[in-house]
């Protein structure tokens, strides 16, 4: 008997076919910073600069002219030229206008206001720029860096994004990629990545949670590890709660003095950019020290502040209480008791806050992880799973969507079809009718979130759904389908059930970029643009012919008897031609072989195809003999 | 497995021949890859016990149903074709997001019960058993949600709480025997309760983080 379900033997999986010298590396794109890695042979290491730093502040200058400089350098200019250097872009990604006014006052940079929909823009140095070109100047360094360091063009990489990133901004980070040049192998939640770089290095087994406070972003995951599977079972978080805010806490303090000391009404923008910078120095020097005095000098003069380890703590008393609610909250979803969990990971420059690392060990009744630098464990598991993409690999991944998927419906309320925490890939589909006859046309509206009215949720996309077969009111049956892949990006597609027809699923992202735009900023941005393109499809044809004499030259081993000396050569012949065609660099001649030798072996196929009917028969007809 | 063996072997019987997409050769209609070029196959519309290759019965062994997932995704999670061809990326995606369909409904014995009425033959779906109109049941659940209410400490809420995981404990086990005795009917009330005490521990968690 044959199981509906076989699966290859053991030894027998199929590796993916690891193209020579195309180098994947593992990239953490954060807040505050970004790190590049490479593994290769289960070795990670991170790439350093000349200095032995690893960490490329998130930040960069622009020029007039529009060129950019990332990095250190970048963060250099941020008080002597406040209006052309920008930080902190991740937390605008996939956001939109109406998003961004209840982080007004915090954000160190100027929002363009004449538009109300869509992307936000920034105005820098003259020039209005979306967070996606900006977070695609940053993967450009990192990409350069990864260069220069490895001395060969790197071209694809696992990018990480927080856990409780939304479809938005994922899909505004895979969309800095290209422009960057960069294939995305995988977005890789970066507590996930975290795990994957402790579980393989420590070979942790049981249940673990990751908690990850970063920048700009807090994350805690809810993992089960055991013999190289890595499931996620809960994940929860804040996607704007970081150690930026802590920063903020202390600014404001420092202001709240400044002012009192001065006897100022008001203090300028200039001013709360210096005591940002100090609050961070501050926060820096307390992770150490129990106390210490900063000064603040703006608009020429001198401001004295004092803060001790005891004050800091009841500064940012109430952010870290919020990130042990999350923890406590994605304990109860994942089910699991405290007792349970057999380790706690730290991950981001945040987790080195005393008060954090006191609190989080007092919650999980343990001391915390923190074996793995946690401002490089991200990219190092980033690293290791962009080489088992490409070299293939036996560790399981398996990642969990972090916020439902929902349908505004009557009323503006929201109908869950993909409910957080369900593992990825994930399909769900919905039905629904018509109102009114001979409606052709209905619109849709997609939310992300928990939340029971559609408008306290997160817009994804409105989705208008034509051609649908005129009928009376409530005939129709259309069945929309939402498709989450293992990058945890949204796909709609629909169908009208009862006559089969597809509707055309017209796709308008509420705050991401169109394709049209995306296809403008490719060409302005990169001069590379159609090389790049052309390198991609040449790419894809080479693997595309890779399958296809693969293929040919199974079946020859299996059923090479169906033939004869003629039609065998002539079919070696054809296989020598694509492969020729594969060295070059041809992707149109590549493609025409591919098909020749489609051609060639078509009546070869037949012969396999009638000769495995036969076969299937008569065992059938055994079959019944015996009965 | 040989209760497997005999529920499957009538569909292995009719299982048609159909040509591999990437070689052409012919290939049993359902496997997963194409025995001669290993190619990943589009999923096969098969039911979720027969997709993970277990018997269809409401008895689950967990760790072997992880055992079994975890394999499966092993060789079929688009992790192993991330640079493979889009059509290969495009069936293994398919055949990823149909094990983890079966995953997800035969883990939760919830799901696993409303799904198992389902495949018998009695149309609950989509929404599945969801028999309201038992008047004990709509009776009680007012009592409950009235003592939740009034419960001022976390030990009354925990109280509440273990009553309802308790009765879970019987209610399947009921649902087990009723499976195990082809009452399909009786199924379904005792899935419909279990539905309702699930729920009630959904408001049980939501009135813990208020008390707290
Ligand atoms: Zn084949």
């Amino acid at each position: 008997m044959v199981t509906l379900l076989q699966i290859h033997e053991p030894g027998e999986t199929p590796e993916p076919h690891a193209t020579k010298s195309e180098l994947a590396v593992g990239i953490d794109l954060g807040t505050t910073n970004s790190v590049v890695a490479i593994s290769s042979e289960g070795k990670p290491e991170v790439i350093r600069d000349n200095d032995g730093s690893a960490l490329v502040p998130s930040i960069v200058a622009y020029a007039p002219d529009g060129s950019a400089i990332v990095g250190t350098l970048a963060k250099g200019l941020l008080l002597s030229r406040p209006e052309a250097v920008v930080s902190s872009i991740k937390r605008l990604m996939g956001r939109g206008v109406a998003d961004i006014k209840s982080l007004a006052g915090q954000l160190p940079y100027e929002i363009e206001s004449t538009n109300s929909e869509g992307m936000v823009r920034l105005k820098v140095s003259g020039q209005s720029l979306t967070p996606v070109e900006i977070s695609a100047d940053i993967l450009r360094a990192l990409k350069e860096r990864a260069n220069e360091r490895l001395g060969e063009t790197v071209s694809k990489a696992v990018i990480t994004v927080p856990a409780y990133f939304d479809d938005a901004q994922r899909v505004a980070t895979k969309d800095a990629a290209r422009l960057a040049g960069i294939d995305v192998l995988r977005l890789v939640a970066e507590p996930t990545a975290a795990a994957l770089a402790y579980g393989l290095d420590a070979g942790a087994e049981g249940l673990y949670a990751v908690f990850d406070l970063g920048g700009g972003t807090f994350d805690v995951s809810l993992l089960r590890m055991e013999k190289g599977v890595f499931q996620v079972l809960a994940t929860g978080g804040d996607a704007a709660l970081g150690g930026d805010d802590f920063d903020h806490a202390i600014a404001e303090y420092f202001l709240g003095q400044r002012t009192g000391e001065l006897h100022e009404k008001s203090f300028s923008a200039d001013e709360a950019k210096v005591a940002l910078m100090t609050a961070r120095l501050a926060k820096e020097c307390l992770t150490t020290d129990e106390s210490g005095e900063w000064v603040i000098e703006a608009r020429g003069e001198t401001s004295r502040h004092s803060l001790g380890r005891d004050e800091l703590d009841l500064l940012i008393k109430p952010l870290v209480d919020k990130t042990i609610k999350i923890c406590s909250n994605v304990l109860d979803d994942g089910g699991v008791g405290i007792d349970e969990i057999k380790g706690v990971v730290l991950v981001g420059g945040s987790t080195r806050v005393p008060l954090v690392r006191k609190r989080v060990g007092e919650f999980f009744g343990r001391e915390p992880l923190a074996n793995i630098d946690p401002d490089e464990v991200v990219a190092i598991g980033a690293a290791l799973q962009a080489e088992a993409l490409t070299q293939g690999s036996d560790t399981l991944l398996l990642d969990v969507i972090p916020l439902s998927l929902g349908l505004e419906t009557m009323g503006g309320l929201v109908e869950k079809v993909v409910h957080r925490n369900t593992t990825i890939p994930v399909a769900k589909a919905q039905e629904f009718t018509t109102f009114q006859d001979g409606q052709t046309a209905m619109s849709i509206h997609v939310v992300q979130g928990e939340r029971e009215m559609a408008e306290q949720n997160r817009s994804l996309a409105r989705f208008n759904l034509s051609g649908i077969p005129p009928m009376t009111a409530g005939a129709a049956r259309i069945r929309v389908t939402f498709q989450v892949d293992a990058d945890g990006l949204l796909t709609v597609s629909a169908t009208e059930d009862s006559t089969g027809i597809n509707a055309q699923v017209e796709v308008k992202p509420s705050y991401g970029l169109s394709d049209e735009e995306m296809a403008t900023m490719l060409r302005a941005s990169m001069e590379h643009a159609q090389d790049d393109m052309e390198l991609r499809l040449l790419t894809e044809a080479r693997v595309e012919a890779e399958r296809a004499m693969k293929a040919v030259e199974s079946a020859l081993k299996a059923d090479c008897s169906l033939l004869d000396d003629g039609e065998r050569d002539a079919i070696g012949r054809q296989i020598d031609v694509v492969m020729a065609a594969v060295r070059g660099n041809d992707r149109d001649l590549i493609n025409a072989e591919v098909e020749n030798l489609d051609s060639v072996t078509r009546p070869f196929a037949e012969k396999r195809m009638d000769k495995g009917i036969r076969s299937a028969l008569k065992g059938v007809e055994v079959k019944k003999l015996d009965t | 497995m040989n209760t497997s063996e005999n529920i499957s072997s009538s569909e292995t019987e009719t299982a048609p021949v159909v040509p591999c997409w990437s070689c052409h050769g012919p290939l049993t209609a359902g496997l997963a890859f194409c025995p001669t070029c290993k190619a990943v196959q589009q999923p096969a519309s098969v039911d979720h016990f027969i997709r993970l290759g277990l018997e269809v019965n409401f008895d689950v062994d967990l760790s072997a149903l992880d055992k079994v997932y975890f394999e499966l995704q092993r060789a079929l999670h688009p992790d192993r074709f991330a640079t493979r061809t889009t059509k290969e990326k495009m069936y293994s995606q398919a055949q990823a997001t149909a094990i983890n369909d079966a995953y997800e409904t035969i883990k939760n014995p919830l799901k696993r019960a409303d799904y198992l009425i389902h495949i018998k033959g009695v149309n609950v779906m989509p929404d599945g058993c969801n028999l309201v109109n038992d008047p004990t049941i709509l009776m009680e659940a007012m009592e409950v949600r009235e003592k939740l209410a009034s419960a001022e400490t976390i030990s009354m809420v925990d109280a509440i709480a273990n009553d309802a995981r308790a009765e879970i404990k019987d209610v399947i086990a009921g649902i087990s025997l009723a499976f195990k005795g082809d009452d399909i009917e009786g199924a379904c009330q005792l899935t419909t309760r279990l539905k309702y005490l699930t729920k009630l521990l959904g408001e049980v968690r939501q009135r813990r983080t208020q008390v707290s």
